[in-house]
């Protein structure tokens, strides 16, 4: 459609000039503190840190870090742990979706999946230790009877030398994360009509998704799953609960350097922190290689003919096998919550000897002190990234392209960065507290806000501000009379998104807020170090509820502004009738 | 082979849209023609196997003796085309036909050189063989749709379906084009259905023509 009315009010040169400068503008805030904080693990890296007195540029902090014992160690078990943990997740995702490709299980597995990916990491990686651990819930289940044990074995199920546990975790949490962004992207692909196509010429259904639609799937995946093998290699959070212990993952070593707070620690730390930087650029690297070998491979089965026409069987344990996980995890978050009320619970009881709500009486005081932290940063930082967010989409709507900048953050890895900034602004004399990490929350919400949003952006009809702009409404009256308020219900959501990424997050708060700043994730990873398990289960039990509800509010207001409306549309007429 | 229709119906929520009986002999096109709505296209998906689960089929398709109806998609052995030729874009041209083609022939397995000689032999039939290297966006908008062909016929169906499969090539390509695919049914002895609204698509056909009055009445025409 090519008449006025198709492509909606045509963007004068001298506005899309303006859109082109208030792109820039956002850009430089969202890239600023990304370069800014590299360079303030650089500057000490190489011992130059004025406010702690080192001036001098030298290797010997490199030097240093690379002798600590166990370095390589740390190295290559991050590196593993990030490429093993993505490639799984993105393995699953492939046959998940295959699997369920045209059928109505798909949409059952996006509404099982969706609440995994609100859940923080911590929370998920602390749903693991309640059923894995050698104390944990699936030993109980089957101690003493098949295993003969009436005390918590002396194994390393997790925190096991190689990062398995950690992987593991890793892969559960990150599929849902790809599952649903390959599930937007499947639209694009046409993957309906492929895979009919390769059917008709007698290619079974795993088969027809794999070979036709696939390959154009990944394409469109290959930024989110470098943001997850990113995340996955420098991951504080879930390492520090669930990772090896001696030596502990690169990631995990920065941040106590950092906790050490001497000099020499901050010397190190930053060094350690540029490694990091380092490794995830090799490991992307890596990951680049394989992808062409697997390509080369891919399209050699393809073009072999093979065909795999009878294969219920593998989708159907595929789907047992996907099943399985999922209930797996939401029984992790439900033992979570038991173990916040649980009164003695040795181990071969699968359930508590007595429940009580004292361990909520006693802590509540103290944690309802980290929850204001926590709803201030998440609530402030959702009202700095939605606002950008929605420059951004109207920017990238007038052709001014910023997607691919908003994946830097994702990207680059926090551990490093973060830490730099904290330098910088240590250096600059400035105490971090709120404000600083409410920033720094927004910086990585704003992402996914972009992600949320981005789809029905695109997909709302144009026409309807063209019409508001032939009915004489301004700009900014159509942006907000029309198109924001016909996406209030995405926007909810958006919303809901920022405010469960902001409060799972842990690095940033952590280093950023040093301390002063607890959120309900700190405190959680915090409990998971001192053992106390009904500590555990309480600060685990807030974190998932925070996201829950505001998914929840999200869904519901919208609905009810809705309804508001009509309430006041039938006053407003009453009021007009009893007018004479 | 003939592709035999007994009663065969496709209804939404249970009303019928459409419903063919009769023998589609080899070589023969059968033109179904209706205004858009009529339930053309449903017929055609309906016969491949892709119907939405909204639609409900009746009836028996028999082809080769078996009533597909019954059989999943990936064993109907019937080849489709589309408005949209639809080539993988991650394919080439060649790649594409490749991918149709059958690991076997009969009772033998067919090794690389043979499949990739068929595939060739496939694109040397629509004039193409030139193009083997070419990426499927490289090419016009009548290659492709010979392309499309290509690979259809490469994946040695038992019957093919054509779903208005001229309707986005220009006036003049349209002639060629139903020349070229009419002549390679005809060719390799394939029943064939087509579902068009352009008359002329039914007239170059020369075939029997099914009227569909998109009315969903149970009396929906049949031969």
């Amino acid at each position: 459609m090519a008449g006025v009315m198709g492509s909606g009010p045509a963007p004068a040169p001298a506005r899309a000039r303006g859109w082109r400068w208030l792109s820039a503008v956002l850009g430089l805030l969202v890239l600023g503190p990304v370069f800014a904080g590299l360079i303030g693990v650089i500057l000490p890296a190489f011992g130059y840190l004025p406010p702690l007195g080192a001036r001098g540029l030298t290797l010997d902090i490199i030097t240093t870090l690379v002798d600590e014992p166990g370095f390589w160690r740390s190295v290559l078990v991050s590196g593993v742990t990030g490429l093993v943990a993505t490639a799984l997740s993105v393995v699953l995702t492939a046959s998940i979706l295959a699997a369920t490709f045209g059928s109505a299980v798909l949409r059952l597995v996006e509404r099982v999946l969706a609440p995994i990916l609100s859940v923080p990491h911590a929370a998920a990686a602390l749903g693991f230790v309640f059923l894995f651990a050698p104390s944990g819930f699936v030993l109980r289940l089957i101690s003493p009877s098949l295993t003969g044990w009436t005390a918590p074995p002396d194994l390393l199920l997790i925190q096991d030398p190689w990062g398995l546990a950690l992987i593991a975790a890793l892969t559960i949490k990150e599929t849902p994360f790809l599952f649903l962004m390959a599930l937007a992207a499947l639209v694009q692909v046409r993957a309906q009509e492929h895979v009919a196509l390769a059917r008709t010429l007698g290619y079974g259904r795993l088969a027809a998704f794999v070979f036709a639609v696939w390959p154009l799937l990944y394409r469109q995946l290959r930024l989110p799953v470098l943001a997850v093998l990113a995340f996955a290699t420098s991951v504080v959070d879930m390492a520090l609960i669930l990772g090896p212990t001696r030596p502990p993952t690169l990631g995990v070593r920065i941040i106590s350097w950092l906790q050490s707070a001497d000099l020499n620690g901050w010397l190190l730390g930053s060094a350690a922190a540029l490694a990091m930087f380092v490794l995830v650029a090799l490991v992307i690297a890596v990951w680049l290689l394989c992808e062409k070998g697997v390509g080369a491979l891919f399209k050699l089965i393809s073009a072999s003919g093979q065909r795999w026409p009878r294969d219920r069987t593998l989708r159907f344990a595929l789907l047992v096998f996907a099943g399985v996980g999922v209930l797996v995890t939401f029984l992790g978050f439900g033992g979570l919550v038991v173990q916040s009320v649980a009164g003695f619970w040795p181990f071969p009881d699968v359930a508590p000897q007595s429940v009580s709500l004292s361990s909520w009486r006693t802590r509540l005081p103290m944690a309802g002190d980290v929850l204001r932290q926590t709803l201030i940063v998440a609530m402030g930082a959702t009202a700095l990234a939605l606002p950008v967010a929605v420059a951004f989409l109207e920017a990238e709507r007038r052709g001014v392209r910023v997607w691919w900048l908003i994946y830097t953050p994702l990207i680059v890895p926090q551990v490093a960065f973060v830490f730099g900034l904290d330098i910088l602004a240590i250096s600059a004399g400035i105490t971090p507290g709120l404000g600083a990490v409410t920033l720094t929350h927004a910086l990585f919400a704003l992402p996914y806000a972009l992600i949320a949003l981005s789809g029905p952006w695109a997909a709302l009809d144009p026409r309807f501000e063209a019409i508001a702009a032939s009915l004489g409404k301004g700009p900014l009256t159509r942006l907000v009379r029309v198109r924001l308020a016909l996406l209030a219900q995405p926007l909810a959501v958006a919303a809901a998104l920022c405010v469960a990424v902001s409060v799972g997050l842990y690095v940033p708060t952590q280093v950023i807020g040093g301390g002063r700043v607890t959120t309900v994730t700190t405190e959680a990873v915090a409990a998971s170090a001192s053992g106390d398990r009904r500590l555990i289960g309480l600060f685990a039990t807030l974190q998932l509820v925070l996201p829950f509800i505001a998914f929840t509010v999200a869904r519901g207001v919208p609905r009810l502004a809705k309804a508001a409306r009509g309430l006041f549309r039938h006053t407003g007429a009453a009021v007009v009738r009893q007018r004479p | 082979m003939s592709l035999i229709f007994k009663a065969y119906a496709v209804a939404l929520d249970g009303k019928v849209l459409a419903r063919l009986d009769g023998v589609v002999d080899p070589g023969t096109v059968w033109s179904i023609m209706g205004a858009s709505g009529a339930g053309k296209s449903s017929l055609l998906q309906g016969i491949a196997g892709f119907l939405a689960p909204a639609f409900t089929v009746s009836g028996a398709v028999l082809l080769d003796g078996v009533d597909i109806l019954t059989r999943p998609p990936e064993e109907r052995g019937v080849g489709i085309m589309f408005q949209n030729a639809l080539l993988f874009p991650h394919m080439s041209v060649l790649g594409n036909v490749l991918f149709a083609v059958p690991r076997r022939d009969g009772g033998e397995t067919l090794d690389r050189r043979a499949r990739r000689g068929r595939a060739l032999a496939a694109l040397d039939r629509v004039g193409l063989r030139a193009l083997e290297r070419r990426e499927p966006e490289t090419l016009s908008g009548g290659q492709r749709s010979r392309v499309a062909l290509a690979r259809t016929l490469a994946g040695a169906p038992k019957a093919l379906l054509l779903d208005e499969p001229f309707a986005a090539l220009d006036q003049a390509l349209r002639s060629e084009m139903r020349r070229t695919v009419f002549g390679l049914a005809r060719q390799d002895g394939l029943p064939v259905v087509l579902v068009s609204h352009d008359p002329a698509d039914a007239e170059a056909a020369g075939g029997p023509v099914v009227a569909l009055d998109g009315l969903p009445s149970p009396a929906a025409q049949s031969i």
